[in-house]
């Protein structure tokens, strides 16, 4: 995978297509085992230890659902809050509307410079390729993001863009890119670097551009939860800043960040609370900035809150621990999803923002154990969402004519065939064993097993051995002992 | 042995669309358990599946007629008992949405009232009967994989375990990441066969870490995945399903010890005369 270009849901590969290539990545495939099994480790411990965590959820799911559905109501408070305290709220439709709100907002600050605050949703419309096209630098000081941006690469984990990068490689990055040969690889070696790095930029740049964790519609606030100290400079040092911020952002009121900030930090980086926890409202005289816009991102936010089996896809608080509980994730890390935001909640979330059009193979790509679920803050059934995708996926490629040119379509139809009468799922299964028999051949201990399967099933014994059909259904044992009576065949193996 | 709570109990088994086709010996068991512990099996004939692989590959429409079937096969049963765990999972979680989905108000009260008697066959022996010895004996080293369907969606919780510990003879071994998956997934084995295969290499991996003889479970579906790998390395593990081990009994570890005396004795024939 060429990991210089952007990730994009547009021209990515299928699913199993990027999965292959990462699943080749040992390095990548041993980072990405590791980081997230520590994560996982660390939030176990400090969710343990919250006797009412179940009750949190409950009560992070209900907020996340009011809100949604009172989603114009407060989006609007919002607007009337943020405004009256001196910030500019713009509202744009999609990525590239968004892209140019941006872009205008920064060149007209006359400056060439930007420093940013990690953000998933500036990656969402794919901001810094924008801002350079209009010869403007962003500069990442998250510590990770700037690890992807020397590296040119792409983030592949929510909360831990560079969770595939170990510190040999961060460290190579580094000494490269930050021209320091002599670079130690201690974690104290490489925030150094980062720091020294970054301090003058903190000092010199004067446009900051943010993501933000919370919008509270009661005061017009802005929130932004993080573990180093950056985004904290990001936010106070520039003349201007501009946040970006999902429609699906806003909470009503103050208090209720109580509940979303005890749910964030335990289930996204296994901390008690975050290091820092900004809360900025509007304009201050003399402290801060003194030109601050929102641009609020509907981005198809819009069209996932119609579907009413799907809303509550926009619970999500970006946490990334479904990322880290998922065993597909495990295996492949972000990339192989080709979107910023990749492994269950990526899975749901980027057919949506794309309108089913692109990355059609993203909700198969689950095997529906529902670890995602299990440890979701806000109880997204992430599971249950993946099926109602499918059964979108399904009757999109299937409509009109579609069927007749879609084998599993096919084998679907045949198979629903046979179910629904007992007399031919019976005659399905004489003619599976006759037609099965010639796959078949006798192993060491004499039982039959077919080791080759033709066509779509041959993903299955490419590693894995079938066992062949026994010869006797149970159907058929259980009728034959019914008419010999039960003394004459009871319920005694082979 | 006992009944367990409740008393006699007419019981209904779905046995589902692939252990009727592909492990009838799972069906067996079930039967043999049951019956031991002196309550009566029933098969409706008209059974086929519970429609868990249309649902949940996106063929939603497909899997719909699989529910009235069920309800007019099952409706008149005391208990009806299925020995895999993701069926009981789908239609638990399913049905009610797809019958409330087809408008069928009859369908929709027939299912919510048939449901509560619907359980899986691990579940029926702890929860229902409130049973944990149910008669076993099976001297081997067993290792226990916990489907995530009846981990996570049937909480069945330490049931099984509490199930095995109680087989006599038996060395049960735990599996490390018990809460992983395997990679089964249904149609994702073969649409992300890939991947699938990834996760299932992990698995393997810590079932021969048990040194194991035997990993089990309540669902043939992973084990069959799991069987598949084991099989094509020649690891010489097996895998059974739990009912297989709860339904042994002494004499049948008597007829292969038996089976293998007879080998011993040819051996021993053989090698005497050529020693002669």
């Amino acid at each position: 995978m060429s990991l210089g270009s952007a990730l994009d849901p547009k021209t990515a590969p299928t699913f199993p297509m990027a999965a292959r290539t990462s699943l080749g990545d040992m390095l990548l495939r041993k980072n990405v085992r590791h980081a997230t099994e520590v994560i996982q480790a660390k939030r176990g411990r400090v969710v343990a230890e919250m006797p009412d965590w179940e009750a949190l959820r409950e009560a992070g799911r209900a907020l996340r659902a009011h809100t949604l559905a009172h989603l114009d109501v407060y989006l609007e408070q919002f607007e009337r809050n943020c405004t009256a305290a001196g910030g500019v709220v713009h509202w744009a439709r999609d990525a590239e509307e968004a892209r140019r709100i941006v872009v205008d907002l920064v060149k007209a600050t006359g400056t060439r410079e930007a420093i940013k605050i990690k953000s998933m949703t500036t990656e969402e419309i794919q901001l810094n390729p924008a801002l350079e096209a209009a010869g403007v630098h962003a500069y990442e000081t998250d510590l990770a993001e700037l690890i992807l941006q020397l590296g040119e690469e792409q983030p592949s984990h929510i909360v831990v863009p560079a969770l595939h990068k170990n510190r040999q490689q961060v460290r190579e990055i580094f000494r490269r890119e930050m021209q320091l040969p002599e670079l130690g690889e201690t974690p104290q070696d490489l925030a150094d670097a980062a720091r020294r790095f970054l301090r003058d930029k903190f000092l010199r740049v004067r446009t900051g551009v943010s993501g933000a964790n919370f919008l509270i519609a009661e005061t017009g606030g802005v929130v932004v939860v993080e573990s180093e100290g950056n985004g904290r400079m990001c936010l106070t040092l520039p003349e201007t800043l501009i946040t970006v911020a999902g429609i699906d952002k806003v909470v009503p009121r103050y208090r209720d960040l109580e509940v979303l900030l005890q749910l964030l930090p335990r289930s996204a980086t296994g901390e008690r609370m975050n290091p820092y926890n900004s809360i900025w409202t509007g304009v201050h005289a003399g402290d801060g900035p003194q030109s601050f816009h929102v641009v609020l991102l509907d981005n198809a936010r819009t069209e996932v809150l119609a579907d009413e089996a799907a809303r509550e896809t926009l619970h999500c608080i970006r946490c990334g621990a479904c990322q880290n509980a998922c065993p597909v994730y495990r295996q492949t890390g972000g990339h192989a999803y080709g979107s910023v935001y990749a492994g269950p909640i990526g899975a749901i979330l980027t057919p949506q923002l794309e309108r089913m059009d692109h990355a059609q193979s993203l909700p198969y790509a689950s095997s529906l154990c529902g670890a995602c679920y299990e440890v979701c803050p806000v109880k997204i059934n992430i599971p249950e969402v993946l099926i109602h995708l499918r059964n979108k996926v399904v009757r999109r490629e299937t409509a009109g004519m579609g069927v007749l040119t879609h084998p599993e379509a096919w084998a679907m139809e045949l198979a629903g065939a046979i179910f629904r009468s007992e007399r031919r799922f019976r005659a399905a299964q004489r003619l599976g064993r006759m037609a099965g028999r010639p796959l078949e051949s006798k192993d060491g201990n004499g039982e039959r097993w077919v080791g080759w399967l033709p066509g779509m099933l041959g993903g299955w014994t490419r590693v894995r051995d079938l066992k062949a059909m026994p010869k006797e259904s149970f159907r058929e044992w259980f009728a034959r002992r019914d008419t010999n009576g039960k003394a004459a065949g009871d319920g005694r193996q082979g | 042995m006992e009944l367990g709570e409740g008393g006699h109990l007419r019981v209904a088994l779905f046995i589902t669309c692939y252990n009727d086709t592909l492990f009838p010996e799972t069906g067996k068991a079930v039967v043999r358990v049951l019956e031991r512990l002196g309550h009566t099996v029933e098969f409706p004939a008209g059974q086929t599946c519970c429609g868990q692989m249309h649902y949940n590959t996106g063929y939603q429409a497909l899997a719909a007629p699989l529910l009235p079937r069920f309800v007019e096969q099952f409706r008149e049963s005391e208990a009806v008992v299925v020995p895999s765990s993701s069926c009981v999972a789908m239609m638990r979680d399913h049905y009610p949405g797809m019958a409330r989905a087809s408008g069928d108000a009859k369908l929709l009260a027939e299912a919510e009232a048939l449901l509560p008697r619907v359980w899986e066959f691990s579940e029926f022996l702890t929860r229902r009967l409130g049973l944990a010895d149910v008669g076993a004996y099976y001297p081997h080293r067993v290792t226990y994989h916990a489907s995530c369907h009846g981990l996570r969606m049937l909480g069945l919780g330490d049931g099984p375990m509490r199930l095995l510990r109680a087989v006599r003879g038996i060395e049960l071994v735990e599996l490390a990441g018990l809460e992983q998956c395997c990679g089964f997934g249904g149609t994702f084995a073969v649409k992300n066969a890939e991947v699938s295969s990834a996760m299932l290499a992990e698995k393997v991996t810590a079932v021969l870490n048990t040194k194991a003889e035997v990993c089990t479970a309540c669902d043939n579906s992973c084990l069959m995945h799991v069987e598949g790998a084991l099989h094509r390395q020649r690891t010489g593990v097996r895998t059974l399903h739990l009912a297989e081990i709860l339904a042994s009994e002494e004499a049948d570890a008597l007829d292969r010890r038996q089976g293998s005396n007879v080998l011993v004795d040819v051996l021993g024939n053989v090698l005497g005369k050529e020693g002669a």
